[in-house]
């Protein structure tokens, strides 16, 4: 999902949407009222008439939603118009604004987006159930978007009667889009392949689906569907390969499949003979038996030389990415994922991967790099070979480590990426690391927006460096680690400013979170208590707080307390 | 696997390392386990910390105890140090547990019992230890009356009388063809070798003469 600058308006610029008065922009007595109807009127439009017709026609082209919030911000007017010609909505916190106030804002929405847990609690760090219901936001939706054709959900908890009220509610229904989503299950799927008709989209990506023994495959109509594409590769259940096969040949428009591993290599062959217009096919599957062995990797990469984006194990190793670097100089992103992500083992991929990548694939803008030892040699001449990187995210998988070669901690390397690269927006650091480290992000890292910590930092001042010199900042995600909450308190100034602030096992006060919640009274600060630990002690487990215009949420579980 | 006056674990307890001396584990004796956050020591996992046979408490006789736990310690002077449990630290590394279920994969073996007239399979991925793999077996072929010679220990792990038992032992075949014994390689060289499961009738058993690794030196 795109992760446009969202400066959703802040709380002073939402106004009583109910007054309607209308701006003039030049001196003249008040034009006609909304509800007249005169024929002079008709004949003879005020200019400021025609000034809104002009901006509502302009404006339908505008797509940038950064755009869209400055344009809404110039006036009455146009903070009208604008609403009205917006057709895409995204919400980044879906509990910074309630279903009614945007679906009142904003009235003729296509598409939806909407966000919900934190990230870190895809890694367990939070209780089950603490939230980010759809059920609020579908009902809302089915009274005020008859029309609505997309929904985008990410780490939201979807139910199968919301799936069976938004088939129902759409009858254009058209994409399907859940990732990390959780709550709903086979019987929910087939509910929407049966009834939406237009479908174009159905994507399930690292979804959690229950297997209620329902072959949803079977539920799309036989007589033909609009799938462009169909990804399911998170959904654990077996499927009926026949129906599958049917489905296939029913969809001409098919482009994108992605299976699950139910799916053998050789039903793989028969789907691919029925569909020879996809552009894209993956399997799903990562099973030890068949997967690709390091020999037959390297010719088939050094054969790519468009690839731009690859995701791989590190059962390629160091070679494995050396053979990428030499061949991929178009790369653009990379992922490299442990195929045991453990701490205690020796990893075959390391530093020399990664100093291979960096000079062969120049045009690297997205990393994400688990490893288990690394060295600052490596990460600096990334720095200095990568210089579009606007993605750097390093996983020295094993706590507090160091250059494995110096000794040192990795505070220089990381602080050559933010000095270098020029682009980044998104930084997650890891290995030893002390203040230094927070301090050259700070003094440098001027249009961070993302950044994810754990297991890091010596003192306060470490994350103070960071609130005090990250004026962009939007997404901080902090986990084990010594900061407390004087350190907390230097970013009042920003707080509004930022999408969350998530800080667990770090050594946060009730006091210290209570006087920020006093400070900012538009700020919903959670305190999440682990369920086994439920004990109102003066140390904070989980601090997540979020600028919202709805105060409280009203859908609060027991272990958290909004301060 | 607290100790019943529920102090913490984390503390080597002078008056809780007697209970841990006669607890059957096959860890050091005074170790600590459980849910510490123990420092790494790094390196690959001792082939002990793979064998993760607790010998339980409930079924086995009390008058026993003094010679299983004085087994296991023997057993354990004679192994490599291993490096101390570690407990998984809560979302690190993170990766989402989707993509480590995927990772994982699944490891359907065949497994084939001598006289039986089907075939099982079993999802290896699914088990920690031959320990919990043997227990599975046996629940799967409940019906047949039999016993599992399990050579990791020299002795018969049983889940019935033995009175009409027939006597099994569980071979595999690797990757290179071979038959081979459970319980020689670390469990997860076996996971990642082992292609499918046998097993045979202990009277048929020659040429399959128990391995007595320098570990498994004591006799039954």
């Amino acid at each position: 999902m795109s992760e446009d600058d969202d400066r959703s308006p802040s709380p002073n610029s939402i106004t009583d949407d109910s007054s309607q008065t209308r701006t003039y922009t030049t001196g003249s007595g008040p034009g006609p009222g909304p509800g007249s109807s005169s024929v002079l009127e008709y004949l003879a439009p005020c200019p400021d008439q025609v000034l809104e017709n002009v901006l509502e026609n302009v404006l339908w082209f505008l797509t940038s939603r950064k755009d869209r919030n400055a344009a809404s911000l110039v006036c009455r007017s146009w903070y009208r118009v604008e609403a009205l010609t917006r057709s895409d909505l995204f919400i980044g916190n879906c509990y910074a604004v309630s279903p009614k106030r945007a679906t009142s804002r904003f009235t003729r929405i296509r598409s939806v987006t909407l966000k919900g847990r934190p990230r870190f609690a895809d890694f367990n760090l939070m209780p089950p159930n603490w939230g980010a219901h759809l059920a609020p936001w579908v009902s809302a939706m089915a009274l005020t978007y008859p029309w609505l054709e997309k929904v985008h959900l990410k780490r939201m908890s979807v139910t199968d009667d919301d799936l069976a009220l938004l088939a129902e509610s759409f009858s254009g229904f058209k994409e399907l889009v859940l990732v990390c989503c959780d709550g709903f299950g086979t019987s929910g799927l087939a509910i929407v392949a049966s009834r939406c008709r237009q479908l174009k989209v159905l994507d399930l990506i690292e979804s959690e689906v229950s297997d209620d023994d329902v072959d949803w495959i079977s539920y799309f109509p036989d007589t033909g569907t609009c799938l462009e594409s169909l990804i399911f590769d998170c959904v654990e259940c077996p499927i009926d390969f026949d129906a599958l096969e049917r489905l296939v040949a029913n969809s001409p428009s098919l482009k994108k499949l992605r299976l699950n591993r139910h799916v053998s290599m050789g039903q793989l062959h028969r789907l691919m003979v029925q569909a020879p217009r996809l552009t894209h096919l993956g399997t799903g599957s990562f099973s030890p038996s068949e997967d690709v062995a390091q020999e037959h990797l390297k010719p088939i990469i050094s054969n790519c030389h468009k690839l731009q984006i690859f995701w791989v194990l590190d059962s390629i190793c160091d070679e494995g990415l050396q053979a990428v670097a030499a061949t991929c100089k178009e790369l653009r992103e990379l992922r490299v994922f442990p195929f045991e992500a453990r701490e205690d083992i020796e990893g075959p991929v390391s530093e020399v991967g990664l100093q291979a990548v960096s000079e062969g694939c120049r045009k690297l803008q997205s990393i994400l790099y688990f490893c288990q030892r690394m060295t600052n040699a490596a990460v600096v001449a990334m720095s200095k070979n990568c210089p579009d990187l606007v993605v750097f995210r390093l996983c020295i998988m094993g706590r507090h480590r160091p250059d494995h070669v110096t000794g040192e901690p990795m505070d220089e390397g990381f602080g050559a990426i933010v000095m270098n690269c020029k682009k980044l927006t998104r930084l997650a650091v890891s290995g030893l690391l002390t203040d230094r480290a927070f301090a050259y992000i700070g003094k440098y890292g001027k249009i961070v927006r993302t950044l994810s910590v754990a297991f890091a930092g010596d003192s306060d001042m470490g994350l103070k460096y960071v609130l005090e010199g990250c004026p962009r900042l939007q997404k901080l995600e902090i986990r084990d680690s010594p900061f407390g909450d004087a350190a907390l308190l230097s970013g009042l100034h920003h707080y509004y400013n930022m999408r969350f602030l998530w800080m667990s096992a770090c050594n946060l006060s009730n006091q210290g979170c209570q006087q920020i919640a006093q400070a900012l009274p538009r700020l919903v600060v959670e305190v999440i208590k682990h369920e086994d630990n439920l004990d109102m002690d003066e140390n904070v487990d989980t601090l997540y707080m979020y600028r919202s215009l709805e105060g409280p949420r009203d859908d609060v579980p027991r272990f958290v307390s909004i301060l | 696997m607290s100790p019943e006056d529920g102090s913490n674990l984390l503390e080597s307890d002078a008056a809780s390392v007697s209970f841990k001396e006669t607890e059957l584990t096959l860890g050091l004796p005074g170790e600590s386990r459980g849910l510490a956050l123990i420092e790494k020591t790094g390196g690959k996992r001792g082939f002990s910390e793979t064998v993760d046979l607790n010998l339980g408490r409930s079924s086995t006789v009390d008058s026993d105890h003094k010679k299983y736990s004085g087994e296991s310690e023997t057993d354990v002077q004679n192994m490599a140090k291993p490096p101390a449990a570690k407990a998984q630290v809560v979302g690190w590394p993170p990766v989402r547990a989707y993509r480590k279920n995927a990772m994982k994969g699944c490891k359907y073996v065949k497994v084939a019992v001598d006289g039986a007239p089907y075939l099982r399979k079993v999802d290896l991925e699914m088990y920690n230890s031959y320990q919990q793999l043997l227990n599975a077996l046996q629940d799967m072929f409940s019906c047949s009356n039999f016993t599992i010679r399990n050579y990791l220990n020299e002795r018969a792990v049983t889940n019935q009388e033995v009175n009409n038992g027939v006597e099994y032992v569980p071979i595999y075949e690797d990757k290179d063809g071979d038959w081979m014994m459970l319980g020689d390689v670390p469990w997860k060289m076996f996971v990642e070798s082992c292609k499918r499961l046998r097993l045979m009738k202990s009277s048929e058993a020659i040429g399959f003469a128990p391995r007595t690794p320098s570990k498994c030196s004591s006799s039954n």
